[in-house]
């Protein structure tokens, strides 16, 4: 009978334990193919923890919203959100977020890439695990080139991209030299003049805070920028973004194309692209005689909310998906190249993966990027395509809007510049950093 | 030869006014086809019209990935319940500013619509808060309530403007023969403007299913309605336009249903009245 008793109890607290320790979870995430696979994978991880996911999948621009106001509220609706290289320092900084300084041994935190677990730090603490990350590089059709008879160095200067882009422009056939950002908003266009104003030298603070557009270094990136885009650009280039660049591109109507790491497997992917066979890869250009390059950094990553009741189980998934087992699980079923990239070490270090072409230059862009040391001159912030300051995104889009009116050709360069310079000096002293 | 320019002018405005149609259905009908091409055809340039071959693997996917039935339902509940919850108010309203006007009834009336004026992004956060303090995140009830709010100054101008038509004296017999104030509303009133509160039930339904500011901002999980079922589908990075097309479709596609079967009400409540 006792026996009886004791197994009974026994049976019911087992009970009680697994009721408490199985969650749903809830996590809000961007609708890029990354993450999508993911989601076919939750199976895997219930499968192992017990744990639900009830995914919440948004725009880029909407989950931004969605999830700051959340978060800033402590509006507790999620248990991970999906967040950038820009966020996590700030809301780090602001105590939104818990930190990840107790993951597991098997984790093996130190196998995330150098640069991307100091962006995603703050003082020193991770905030966020990275789930995939990107640099910029040159992507450019390798037939274009060799009948063009140049020749694509491995890291190559603006001029000979202008060169090049002169050389594989061709109006008849419909094929542009070369393809690049235009469209306004912070993270579109604005980020893609950002790093290319870094690699003619240039910046957007001094270390006082005080707004550099009035400086050559921005005058003369902007008017390389806008001269080669109207010598040897698609028409209405101002308002082309990744999406709109990518689809010209993998219709062969672009000789070069500098943009994100992760358009490598898109562009190379023969079911999508007329190109697939043809596409060479190179390090994001540098001014002559600058030493920083024009790539940037960036990383989806998975943040848990201050706040959340269901701390461990969201911990639980990140360790899952962030892991090296999970990138073993993709490998598997889909192929080495469909496995998220530019996250982890090891990843780079499997000789399966190594073959695939573009693996190596986006390890060497992401490499190649320091957020902590961006310019060429000193800077007071940390991020390279941003500036992690809260302010940065309102700011950002407004210059960014006066520089796609040039693109358009609404207004002049030297217009565009001072409105910048003014619109930036305003918002910083309003918000009380000068 | 009077007639014959009459039948000249005919033909032109039935012409122009199938042209203006087709213009305005246009964007419709271009991500219908998008919906039933594979993601190279939805960005070939230049495009493909009708010449692809036809696909349903958009929707397959769309099916495999998401919950429609939830999502559909969802909307359901909110645009008929805020619908039905302004119509109950509204009436009311709309009947004592129709028939017993005071000196301030105008202003009120413009002061209703002055709430619409003001951009909902501007009152996120308080409501947000409020939302967080009563427990109504994520909840279909708050949801109702707030697109019930944003919709009602809508209903009651279109309401007042319907009633104003109704002669007074109407109800002022129905009033001697010694109906109560329910009574007048309920059998007097509401059946002689049954066209009226149709299309403006019909209105608010579209504007509340079509609603996709609070309705993304409000929800995550258990009351997201259909305008979050599209948001999960665009993407910034990377070109998946045949599937946003094919969610696409099947989000508008009871709306465009319900709203091709209800036109005659619609057309008729909206321009009740525009002849004077």
């Amino acid at each position: 009978m006792k026996l009886k008793n004791a197994l009974r109890a026994a049976t019911a607290l087992t009970l009680v334990a697994g009721a408490a320790q199985a969650e749903t979870i809830t996590i809000a995430t961007v609708n890029n193919g990354d993450m999508i696979r993911m989601q076919g994978y939750t199976d895997d991880f219930t499968a192992k923890t017990g744990h639900e996911v009830e995914w919440v999948t948004l725009e880029e621009n909407v989950l931004r919203q969605r999830v700051t106001t959340d978060i800033s509220t402590n509006g507790g609706q999620f248990d991970i959100m999906t967040i950038g290289m820009y966020e996590t320092p700030i809301w780090g900084a602001n105590g939104w977020l818990v930190p990840l300084d107790d993951l597991s041994e098997e984790y093996d935190v130190d196998d995330i890439l150098p640069a991307m677990r100091g962006g995603l730090s703050h003082d020193g603490t991770l905030y966020a695990a990275p789930f995939y990350g990107e640099s910029s590089m040159v992507m450019y059709r390798t037939d274009l080139m060799e009948a063009a008879g140049l020749e694509m160095p491995e890291a190559p200067t603006w001029q000979f991209i202008r060169e090049a882009a002169a050389a594989m422009d061709d109006p008849e056939n419909d094929i542009n030299g070369i393809c690049l950002r235009g469209k306004a908003g912070w993270g579109e266009g604005g980020a893609f003049i950002t790093v290319t104003g870094n690699s003619f030298g240039a910046r957007w603070f001094d270390e006082d805070w005080n707004a550099q557009f009035d400086q050559p270094e921005w005058k003369n990136a902007l008017e390389f920028y806008v001269n080669l885009m109207n010598d040897y650009g698609p028409e209405g280039y101002a308002t082309n973004g990744f999406n709109e660049n990518l689809s010209l591109f993998q219709q062969g109507k672009c000789g070069m194309w500098i943009d994100a790491t992760v358009a490598a497997s898109f562009v190379t992917n023969p079911e999508d692209s007329t190109v697939a066979d043809s596409v060479g890869f190179a390090l994001a250009p540098n001014s002559e005689g600058v030493e920083k390059r024009a790539n940037w950094l960036w990383a989806w990553a998975l943040a848990i909310p201050a706040g959340t009741q269901k701390e461990e189980a969201a911990k639980e998934f990140i360790e899952w998906a962030t892991s090296k087992e999970y990138i073993e699980l993709v490998a598997e079923n889909e192929g080495w190249a469909n496995v998220p990239p530019g996250a982890r070490t090891s990843l780079y270090e499997t000789p399966e993966y190594q073959e695939v072409p573009f693996a190596q230059m986006t390890l060497d862009s992401i490499n190649a990027a320091d957020p902590t040391d961006p310019t060429v001159d000193p800077v007071p912030y940390v991020g390279i395509q941003f500036v992690a300051i809260p302010e940065f995104a309102g700011i950002a889009t407004e210059v960014s809007q006066e520089f796609s009116a040039v693109y358009a050709g609404q207004q002049t360069i030297d217009e565009a510049l001072e409105k910048a310079q003014a619109l930036t000096n305003d918002a910083m002293e309003a918000a009380g950093y000068r | 030869m009077a007639r014959a320019v009459t039948t000249k002018r005919k033909t032109l405005t039935t012409a122009l006014a199938w042209a203006i149609g087709l213009l305005i259905f246009f964007p419709i009908l271009w991500t219908i086809l998008t919906s039933f091409k594979t993601e190279a055809q939805a960005i070939a340039n230049p495009p493909i019209f009708l010449n692809f071959d036809w696909t349903l693997e958009n929707y397959a996917i769309v099916q495999e990935r998401s919950d429609y039935m939830r999502f559909l339902w969802n909307s359901v509940i909110l645009a008929g319940g805020s619908t039905l919850l302004g119509i109950i108010i509204a009436v009311p309203a709309a009947w004592s500013m129709a028939f017993v006007p005071s000196k301030r009834t105008k202003d009120i009336l413009l002061w209703m619509l002055s709430t619409k004026m003001l951009p909902a992004v501007g009152v996120l956060y308080p409501i947000y808060l409020l939302f967080i303090e009563l427990g109504l995140l994520d909840s279909r009830a708050g949801l109702v309530i707030v697109l019930m709010l944003i919709n009602l100054p809508i209903i009651v101008w279109m309401l007042y403007t319907y009633f104003r038509e109704i002669p007074g004296e109407i109800l002022e017999a129905a009033r001697m023969d010694g109906a109560t104030l329910k009574e007048e509303l309920l059998y007097i009133l509401t059946p002689m403007a049954i066209p009226g509160i149709a299309s403006t039930v019909l209105l608010n339904f579209i504007l509340a299913w079509n609603e996709a500011f609070w309705t993304l901002n409000l929800t995550a999980v258990d009351a997201a309605p259909l305008t979050a079922f599209i948001a999960s589908y665009s993407s910034p990075e990377g070109l998946f336009f045949a599937k946003l097309s094919a969610a696409s479709t099947m989000a508008i596609a009871p709306i465009l249903i319900l709203g091709w079967f209800s036109q005659k009400q619609l057309v008729r409540g909206l321009t009740f009245g525009a002849v004077k």
